[in-house]
């Protein structure tokens, strides 16, 4: 009853606040809008403490993979409301009917994701993620952000419909075989009967379709525009949400082929894919002029690293599920952290802004340690998560792969920095006050921030029990 | 060389010119007009013929040959044909190419007349021509492709003889993607709308006309004769794989072939009273359709 | 021609020819319609009973893909007073080629995945063929609306394939790709209206100034 909850509540929200006309209602609105991502947060955690049975006849269920995802995506939003509150005050635009709307349109989306058992739900759930994220993408409707939105929905429909093909390539090595067709559950104990043409270009074309909605190179050509052109923390929901739910079709066709141990095929082109974009990543990030379009290019090094985790196997899986709550934690602390600070100066451009820890004494420093956190630095968890994947890759008998992984962090590194620091260190302009900052906009950040750093030190019993299940479903072990 | 196929020559060269006319008739009726009177060709040679040739002082014998060249390489190109169903006057492995390298030769003869007189309306009817035929040359043998693969035969005579009826029902969709392809040819050859309209006066939109436009009287004749063998030649082709004659008696088949001319011709019509005539850049890419549509046929054919 | 299902097939590559080869964007968007109604007729043929829910199914299919997103796009033309496509980045000619190729290596795949037991074994080659061609059209044009006209064929072609996998799919989630479909391309028309107001056309092309 929880599950359904969760992926229905969202909707009826996002249904009444389209209902309300445009002007009016705007502060009932954001009410819903906390209410809703505060309620949801608070049925996930309950679904740690009293785990919920799988319902729908089985295509709704909390496994462990998707719980952890699930809590992601709920603690991302239920952080971007707060900071939406504060958004909304300031950005006063036309009430807020589209964006609310689709905020929670967006919500039950990932939720619907997360916890879908079928494939094809998830697919569903995907699907509707992109139409749900194209108006906010829209919101400040100029010309920048018409092409992004429409360079965004044109390579995403065509990504997720090649998804599509590929689940039904799936159900065509389903043929023949016990068990409803494209239910995970299913699949994975009949894993071995599949058929291995049918089921190599499945996760052939599964791969491209949902590496496309992630962001993995050579499909990212979206997220730079995207992430640079869309409002700060519609970026976050999406580098921190969107992209691990999109990783999540990945892990769960990659659930399918390891049980049906084609291990041998499916892992180099994960770690193939992996490295192609982590070099793309520090290719792009060196020179970059727009902290938004940089934060994109991060992303995309972070799924690569993902991928990379996913392909060594071994306790790389581990690495990955536990990077996966890392990284979008990371993300959407630092894009709420970046829409502080357009807000306070306008622009998100590396030139325009100079001296924040002075002129934003919080968000300034929240930056900074946000640097260090999303290129991997102890003691926050990314360090962690980013080591495991690296002894994995010692693990699994190629140190080159480790050495190739060390060279491109290191080269991200160096590029994210200098620009970050720039930006937070020397003079600011003269004519530069201090901005106010609002108790909205900034307890977001400073919560990720605690939980980044928390995961880096401890990680609570619960969790690493999740992790430990995940990583085994994944077809790897825990350290 | 049996009698019947070459009876079936003599009638084919005999009905010619009525093709046109009806394709014009056609046009005219669908247009909402009478029309020239459908024998209009045989009245139009006939007058030609009683008149004096006028030759310009710049042609050479090049200019007077290119005519009579064109005619013979066309009804020579026709001895191919198996025009009774069964078995072409002149048949060999290979003779398909034999077929098209004389069609091109006929073409080459009058491009060649044309540029004769050295004016340069004729010059860029000749390259216009010329350019198309280029185009169109792969797709033709894409086509005798797909009738070779249905029928395992290399012989003109053979393709579009005997085999081709047992062909039909195993290769239905190919052949009739390779029928419609040659009928875009047709059109492409003989210089009708979408390609060209025979009926302009414009020099410069003319492709096919302005090469002949010099010439007058009994070889003006023998060119408009020709180019009607040159019709009724791509039509029978055209009847030959749509409608496999080898089952029928001699009359019969005579009688299908007749009625498969004027059909096409009356197709001829058709088109050109609801279409406008192609930009001239558009013409390439109206036979890489038609090649398309021949490699489908091609490829149905070979899984 | 053997069978209706055969025929159906064939002129569905046809369209895809045909959208491959014109200039005219309403050709395009009938080409496509005609597409999605004869994609309709095809699910009742392959159906192997006459059930309430194929039927609902391919009325469904006819209604979307072939009533309401062409009449939707046909809005957008008329709306953006284009009429026809500007020489593409892939020229009409190279599309028409690239097309056939697209043919040539779809059965060339089929031949290398094996479907045993397929009632239409025309179905895979040309669902593939179209989703190849589907593509080319996306990526090739520079209208944008031609390109949504691509990515519908891509889902057709997709669809297409799905018909080998009749019971599969749940009717339920059919029907949610269905409507899936229907608020892309609605989304996609909705910005394809901005994109008209803002830059005064629809040549995608003039969307560069977001660039590393």
């Amino acid at each position: 009853m929880r599950l359904v909850a969760l992926c229905a509540l969202p909707a009826l929200a996002a249904a009444m606040a389209f209902a309300t006309s445009a002007r009016r209602f705007v502060r009932w609105r954001i009410g819903v809008l906390v209410a809703v991502a505060a309620t949801h947060l608070a049925l996930v955690a309950t679904l740690w403490i009293v785990p919920a049975a799988p319902v729908l006849g089985g295509w709704l269920a909390a496994d462990a993979l998707g719980l952890i995802v699930l809590t992601l995506t709920s603690v991302l939003f239920f952080a971007a409301t707060l900071h939406a509150v504060g958004y909304l005050r300031r950005e006063r635009q036309r009430g807020g009917r589209v964006f609310v709307g689709g905020l929670l349109g967006f919500l039950c989306a990932t939720s619907l994701v997360a916890l879908s058992q079928h494939l094809a739900l998830l697919w569903v759930g995907l699907e509707a993620t992109t139409f749900t994220v194209a108006p906010l993408i829209f919101h400040r409707h100029d010309r920048r952000s018409l092409e992004a939105v429409w360079k965004y929905l044109l390579i995403s429909s065509v990504g997720i419909a090649l998804a599509l093909l590929g689940l039904f390539f799936l159900a065509t090595a389903q043929t023949g075989v016990a068990g409803r067709p494209l239910v995970l559950s299913d699949l994975l104990a009949h894993a071995r009967d599949l058929h291995p043409a049918w089921l190599h270009a499945a996760f052939l074309f599964l791969l491209v379709g949902f590496g496309t909605k992630m962001g993995l190179a050579p499909m990212h050509t979206w997220k730079p525009d995207t992430y640079g052109e869309a409002p700060s923390l519609v970026s976050g929901l999406m580098a921190g949400a969107l992209t691990s739910c999109a990783f999540l079709g990945v892990a769960r066709i990659t659930q399918v082929t390891m049980a049906a141990r084609m291990g041998p095929f499916v892992q180099p082109v994960l770690v193939g894919f992996g490295l192609l974009s982590l070099a793309v990543a520090a290719i792009f990030i060196i020179g970059q002029g727009d902290v938004k379009r940089l934060l994109a290019y991060s992303s995309v090094e972070h799924m690569g690293l993902l991928v990379l985790g996913l392909g060594l196997g071994g306790i790389g899986a581990y690495g990955t599920v536990l990077h996966v709550l890392n990284n979008g934690l990371a993300k959407a602390w630092l894009f709420l952290v970046v829409g502080n600070v357009v807000l306070a100066t306008g622009s998100s451009a590396a030139a325009a802004n100079r001296g924040l820890v002075r002129t934003l004494p919080i968000s300034g420093a929240l930056l900074v340690l946000g640097l260090f956190a999303v290129t991997g630095s102890p003691p926050f968890g990314l360090f962690l998560s980013e080591f495991t994947i690296l002894r994995a890759a010692f693990g699994a008998g190629h140190p080159w792969i480790a050495v190739l992984m060390l060279l491109f962090l290191a080269i991200i590194f160096v590029g994210m920095a200098v620009m970050i620091l720039e930006m937070a260190l020397g003079e600011p302009e003269p004519r530069a006050g201090h901005a106010p900052e609002s108790w909205w906009l900034l307890a977001g950040p400073v919560g990720l921030a605690a939980a980044v750093l928390l995961l880096g030190v401890y990680i609570p019993g619960p969790l690493q029990h999740a992790l430990t299940i995940a990583a085994t479903a994944l077809g790897g072990t825990a350290p | 060389m049996s009698g019947s196929a070459l009876a079936a020559l003599v009638a084919l060269l005999v009905i010619a010119p009525l093709l046109p006319g009806v394709a014009v008739k056609t046009k005219s009726v669908l247009t909402g007009r009478r029309g020239a009177p459908v024998l209009q060709l045989y009245y139009d040679l006939w007058k030609l013929v009683g008149k004096r040739s006028v030759y310009s002082a710049t042609t050479t014998w090049i200019f007077r040959a290119g005519p009579v060249v064109m005619l013979v390489s066309v009804v020579a190109a026709a001895l191919f044909l198996p025009l009774d169903g069964r078995a072409a006057p002149a048949a060999f492995d290979g003779d398909l190419v034999a077929f098209a390298a004389l069609l091109a030769l006929g073409r080459f003869a009058l491009v060649l007349a044309g540029l004769d007189t050295g004016s340069s309306f004729e010059g860029m009817g000749a390259s216009r021509e010329v350019t198309f035929a280029s185009f169109a040359e792969p797709v033709l043998f894409l086509c005798f492709l797909t009738l070779m693969l249905a029928t395992g035969q290399l012989s003109l005579s053979g393709m579009l003889g005997v085999p081709l009826l047992a062909a039909w029902p195993r290769a239905a969709a190919s052949l009739g993607l390779a029928g419609l392809s040659l009928f875009v040819l047709l059109l492409v050859e003989n210089s009708r709308v979408p390609v060209d309209d025979p009926a302009t006066h414009l020099e410069l939109t003319m492709v096919h006309e302005v090469i002949v436009l010099d010439h007058s009287g009994p070889d003006l004749a023998i060119i408009l004769y020709g180019s009607a063998v040159k019709l009724a030649v791509f039509g029978a082709l055209v009847t030959e794989v749509f409608v496999p004659r080898s089952g029928l008696s001699a009359p019969a088949s005579f009688v299908a072939l007749l009625g498969g001319l004027i059909i096409t011709a009356a197709a001829v019509g058709v088109v050109e009273s609801s279409m406008a005539r192609l930009r001239l850049t558009r013409v390439p890419q109206l036979l890489a359709g038609a090649g398309a549509l021949a490699f489908f046929g091609l490829i149905l054919l070979m899984r | 021609m053997h069978t209706a299902p055969q025929l159906v097939l064939l002129l569905i590559m046809l369209t895809n020819f045909a959208v491959l080869g014109t200039t005219r964007l309403s050709t395009c968007i009938r080409a496509v319609a005609l597409q999605g109604l004869l994609l309709g007729v095809l699910s009742l043929l392959l159906a192997r009973q006459f059930t309430l829910h194929a039927g609902a199914l391919a009325l469904g299919t006819v209604a979307v893909k072939a009533v309401a997103l062409p009449w939707f796009l046909e809005w957008a033309i008329r709306e953006a007073s284009v009429r026809r496509e500007i020489e593409p980045l892939v020229g009409f000619n190279a599309s028409l080629l690239l097309g056939a190729l697209a043919v040539a290596l779809a059965f060339a795949i089929t031949a290398r995945l094996p479907l045993p037991g397929l009632r239409e074994e025309l179905l895979v080659p040309i669902s593939l063929a179209t989703v190849i061609i589907g593509f080319i059209v996306v990526t090739g044009r520079r209208k944008a609306l031609t390109q949504v006209v691509g990515y519908l064929m891509l889902e057709n072609g997709i669809y297409l394939f799905g018909l080998t996998q009749t019971d599969s799919m749940p009717f339920l989630l059919e029907l949610g790709v269905l409507l899936d479909l229907f608020v892309v391309v609605f989304v996609m028309g909705i910005v394809i209206f901005h994109i008209n107001r803002e830059f005064d056309s629809l040549d995608s092309a003039r969307l560069e100034e977001l660039t590393d």
